[in-house]
């Protein structure tokens, strides 16, 4: 099929990878030609699912995640997946400021982030299932708007 | 963590990336710094920051915390356009201002 690509990387729950994941999804979507602004979003909003399933899902231990990126078109989409402990309430945990850990000086805007820097977030999540975190952008949507006005 | 200290102000030279990753020492060095040195004044100097997720956030809002109690305040300073939009959206402007230089 034309203008699809996908790529999908495993790595160990290890807060030194927080840095890898979102750089590596990055330089997969250079293809899509993004603005400055389009690629730091999507490293916010990776970064902040990735943190969760290293915090919550696994509490710290070490064990997979992974990412599974795909481009169709000009629509790039992420999921982030783990074997984690799931969440029950995911209503509660998605909103602003939540956070299970305030000790932790944890700010609960994770999904809020996510949700703010992504056009679409939907989560899966049973609790001792883990959790599939499934996002999507359009790239290139401002362009497209200036260069198709006509004069 | 880069820092500097005069009187009681503490100015925290934050890094390229502030993640979850190198958050947390920087929030244990910051403490114990705010502790030892009587310290009421704290700087966040983002000038060489590029990227920032909500681990950066709750270390700023930690701070604040741990500040308050003492009766001090926490500044930002060196705020770029994408930093600006990040501590916009989290509201943590709301418990930091940003000092803003005068453009020479």
């Amino acid at each position: 099929m034309r203008d699809t690509n996908e790529m999908t990387i495993i790595f160990d729950s290890r807060p030194v990878n927080e840095g890898f994941a979102r750089v590596a999804a990055a330089a997969f979507l250079t293809q899509l030609n993004p603005t400055i602004e389009e690629v730091a979003d999507v490293k916010t909003a990776i970064s902040e699912a990735v943190t969760n399933a290293i915090i919550h899902a696994y509490g710290n231990e070490v064990h997979n995640i992974e990412i599974h990126c795909s481009i169709t078109g000009n629509l790039f989409q992420v999921e982030v997946k783990d074997q984690g402990i799931g969440i029950e309430d995911i209503k509660q945990a998605m909103e602003p400021l939540f956070t299970t850990k305030p000790e932790e000086d944890r700010a609960g805007m994770g999904f809020a982030f996510m949700e703010a820097f992504m056009d679409h977030i939907s989560v899966q999540s049973r609790a001792g299932e883990g959790t599939l975190v499934t996002m999507e952008k359009r790239i290139g949507k401002e362009r497209e708007t200036w260069t198709t006005q006509s004069l | 963590m880069n820092y500097k200290i005069q009187e009681n102000y503490l100015t925290v030279y934050l890094p390229k990336e502030v993640d979850h990753y190198n958050a947390e020492e920087m929030r244990k060095e910051a403490d114990l710094l705010i502790t030892h040195n009587h310290i009421r004044y704290l700087i966040f100097d983002f000038g060489e920051t590029e990227f920032c997720d909500s681990s950066g956030i709750g270390v700023i809002m930690g701070r604040y915390r741990l500040l308050n109690l003492l009766g001090g305040e926490v500044w930002a300073v060196h705020v770029g356009a994408r930093m600006r939009k990040i501590l916009t959206l989290s509201g943590v402007l709301n418990i930091m201002k940003i000092y803003e230089e005068e453009r020479a």
